[in-house]
């Protein structure tokens, strides 16, 4: 148990507002899955197809889990995670 | 949170400074405020296009989670979020609405397609809904400011409907 999970303002509406959450996992995906458990709706907004959407930023510590497994990144107990949307976008 | 993006004359000159520098690649940034509902940018920080692209901006991610845990440390929100179009026009492509996360921001997309005048324009991006606003500048152009050109087709806000709180908020006849 334990590590705490940062939610941005656009998916606080899943977590009744809350900006930080408590979970538990030994990987990002397990994590994600036990937020799920309990505020039904936010992995459809970070997972698709089995990987981490585009569209969002996921952080272990200081770390871009998309450069460190992706889902599958290790979390151990203390660690934050933070989930932040990508600030994108482009011409087309 | 209002219709109407009111921004300072000296923030819109650096943000597009900050457009005309990166031209051709698209520049962008945030000018966070105070997360209590003022809607106010204060705090310019320009941000690097980690994309370095003419058609594509993003923030890089390890300044995204310094910038958030700036804001968060400071109980700032970002009340704009900026990027420039270098060959189009100042509005919201599908990219930039399917990115677009922070449902209480300014989106402020400015276009240096041509060379001399700054479109300028603001936007509400929300779950996918994009809403034009009226941008109103606070503070007289000076000998060094940018030429911009606002939307005149965004139906302006009267200013009865803000506090004025001195005489820079008249806004200009």
């Amino acid at each position: 148990m334990a590590v705490t999970v940062s939610i941005p303002t656009i998916l606080r509406t899943h977590t009744g507002g809350e900006k930080a959450v408590e979970a538990s996992g030994k990987t990002v995906a397990q994590v994600i899955d036990d937020i799920e458990s309990r505020h039904g709706g936010l992995k459809d907004r970070l997972v698709k197809d089995e990987k981490l959407h585009r569209f969002v930023n996921v952080y272990v510590n200081d770390e871009d889990v998309r450069f460190a497994g992706g889902l599958e990144a290790e979390v151990t107990d203390g660690d934050t995670v933070t989930i932040l949307p990508a600030v994108a976008g482009g011409m087309r | 949170m209002g219709d109407v993006l009111r921004i300072r004359r000296d923030h819109v000159d650096a943000i597009v400074a900050h457009a005309r520098r990166d031209h051709p690649d698209e520049a962008c940034g945030v000018i966070a405020g105070p997360d209590d509902g003022s809607d106010t940018p204060e705090r310019y920080i320009p941000m690097v296009n980690a994309a370095r692209s003419p058609t594509f901006y993003e923030f890089d991610s390890g300044d995204l989670l310094k910038l958030y845990r700036e804001m968060a440390a400071a109980d700032e929100t970002p009340v704009v979020i900026y990027h420039s179009h270098t060959a189009t026009e100042a509005y919201p492509s599908r990219t930039d609405i399917a990115f677009a996360s922070e449902p209480f921001a300014h989106y402020v997309l400015v276009s240096t397609r041509d060379e001399h005048v700054t479109e300028f324009r603001s936007y509400r991006i929300v779950e996918g809904e994009v809403t034009e606003e009226p941008v109103q500048i606070v503070g007289d152009a000076g000998a060094e400011s940018a030429a911009i050109r606002l939307n005149p087709d965004v139906t302006p806000v009267e200013s009865y409907m803000f506090a004025n709180t001195g005489s820079d908020d008249v806004p200009d006849a």
